[in-house]
């Protein structure tokens, strides 16, 4: 089932491997008087991982609701898959969206909806797919995070590790190119967050895509950056050490009062002498 | 002072003009793709099928009071068979839509207003726009034409039903004959009575639920917001109920009469 948004041969060709994906340039943002970010500048490699950590109110989420659209910068460039989104209309903002997925705190789940719904909302409401073909890649998803068993239940029903990664189905039941998790281990204990990493980790190495994590749990942020998934020949599926050159693709940002306080891998992050790095980590 | 009226001033018209920026975006959906089919038909039975219990209540209490009312007023000048024609008039013209227009505010409004605002402060509306879903297209338009259309609906309801306990109070209890109540009834009622009773309701409707839409969507504040926004909506659309009624009155007074 091939769903992604199509590409001409050439932005398929500049957007290939190696190529950034989110481009931000000089990006800044206030509400009133409140400085949100200042001059934030920063790419994302097709395939990669950029992982932004800071302190609550430090402005990582408003990063993902720039490159969403749902929030506009009051100065700067962000680009997103090829196109620059900083100025356009909601209207055109939907196709940009197409290939974009976005996993909210909480999940942000439709109430009113099963699991499936949810799962299958912008498939069948959006795309308009035939409801065989809907229920098929719901139930692929709901296969792949392990709840295949819950897509009747209501929402409400959950726990808060399941209506997540009921939430990360949902956003990937469209095969977009880019997902973007917003502190999606928040509130969870240590056991249930790491079946969330997981999710994302399959999903980054089993699917291609390129992820955006915001959050300020450093142990979750670190298993992202340092696992990776593999495929066992006897179909099962592992989550093992990556290799060094898989611990380069995700790129770790520190944001600090609206500003890039760090950029640099998850060594470069360990190794840093600044004390309010030092602070953070500790 | 001047600073604080300052304030109340700048805030009241960036509420009017976002109002008026969602009524633009609610009249352009209407006459463009995509449509949410289903939802409208939902809404249609949620807002008109909900609301009817509390629509005949209504209008049966209001209709029975008001002959009970009218009956010892009407008692000094000898007229208690003229009962009916009161009754009917009085309901037609200005109660039904007016008391099925606020019954609407506190049932319909308040809802809209609690369950867009719960969407809001859970993300729901942003998980919505994510997944490529303009929430006025999706959870506004099917409320507001729900509204337009039902609002005229339920109002006939209410007009019947207040007649009919008008009529059992006129027969029961002032002891006029039914067939001169009946009788009294058409006599009272003229055909533009009727247009006046059935074209206030469509503008109650919108008003109602747009009310109800824009202020569950501008919710902030967490749960403690919601419950602010579902409080400011059922006044809002209160208020709006009778000052529209009487603006409709006003305008179609001239037309019709």
């Amino acid at each position: 089932m091939e769903l992604s948004t199509p590409r001409s041969p050439e932005l398929e060709e500049a957007l290939g491997p190696g190529a950034p994906i989110v481009v931000f340039d000089k990006v800044s943002l206030s509400f009133d008087d409140t400085v949100v970010l200042k001059n934030i500048s920063f790419s994302v490699i097709t395939g990669h991982t950029k992982i932004i950590l800071g302190a609550s109110g430090s402005g990582k989420s408003t990063i993902l609701k720039l490159i969403l659209g749902l929030l506009k910068p009051d100065s700067g460039v962000v680009w997103v898959n090829g196109e620059r989104v900083d100025h356009m209309t909601e209207r055109q903002m939907l196709n940009v969206r197409a290939d974009l997925g976005m996993v909210f705190q909480e999940g942000a789940l439709f109430d009113s909806l099963s699991v499936a719904e949810n799962v299958g909302y912008k498939l069948s409401e959006e795309l308009r797919m035939p409801s065989e073909l809907v229920r098929a890649r719901v139930e692929e998803m709901l296969r792949f995070i392990g709840l295949a068993e819950f897509s009747d239940r209501m929402p409400s029903e959950l726990s808060g590790g399941q209506r997540r990664r009921v939430a990360i189905a949902r956003a990937m039941a469209a095969k977009p190119r880019i997902l973007l998790y917003d502190e999606p281990t928040t509130g969870l204990d240590p056991i249930t967050a790491v079946t969330v990493d997981n999710e994302i980790i399959k999903l980054r190495d089993l699917e291609d895509v390129s992820s955006i994590l915001v959050t300020h749990q450093l142990r979750d942020a670190f298993y992202v950056a340092t696992h990776e998934a593999e495929q066992r020949n006897s179909g099962m599926l592992e989550i093992v050490h990556a290799d060094e050159d898989k611990v380069e693709e995700a790129e770790f940002m520190m944001l600090k009062d609206g500003c890039v306080a760090f950029e640099g891998h998850a060594a470069d992050l360990r190794g840093a002498s600044d004390d309010y790095l030092r602070t953070f980590l500790s | 002072m001047l600073i604080l009226l300052e304030s109340w001033m700048k805030s009241a018209l960036q509420e009017t003009q976002e109002y008026v920026r969602l009524v633009g975006a609610i009249l352009r959906a209407c006459v463009t793709r995509p449509f949410y089919f289903r939802d409208v038909v939902d809404q249609f039975e949620e807002i008109g099928i909900g609301s009817l219990t509390v629509v005949v209540l209504t209008g049966f209490f209001t209709g029975a009071v008001l002959a009970l009312q009218s009956g010892v007023m009407l008692d000094q000048f000898g007229a208690r068979p003229f009962v009916g024609r009161l009754v009917s008039s009085s309901i037609i013209k200005e109660l039904g839509p007016v008391l099925t227009g606020l019954m609407l505010a506190g049932r319909v409004g308040s809802g809209i207003a609690a369950e867009l605002g719960s969407m809001v402060v859970t993300d729901q509306i942003n998980a919505l726009r994510a997944l490529g879903t303009d929430p006025v297209r999706k959870l506004v338009v099917p409320r507001v034409l729900a509204g337009f259309f039902m609002a005229p609906a339920l109002t006939v309801v209410a007009d019947v039903v207040g007649i009919i306990g008008g009529w059992l109070i006129a027969v029961y209890e002032l002891r006029v004959a039914s067939s001169l109540y009946w009788l009294s009834v058409v006599e009272g009622l003229f055909l533009q009575d009727a247009w006046m009773g059935l074209i206030k309701p469509f503008f109650l409707g919108f008003a109602i639920v747009t009310i109800g839409c824009h202020v569950g969507l501008r919710t902030s504040g967490g749960t403690q917001g919601v419950g602010r926004a579902t409080t400011n909506a059922v006044v809002a659309s209160s208020v709006a109920v009778i000052a529209v009624d009487f603006f409709m009155t006003r305008l179609l007074i001239p037309l019709l009469y």
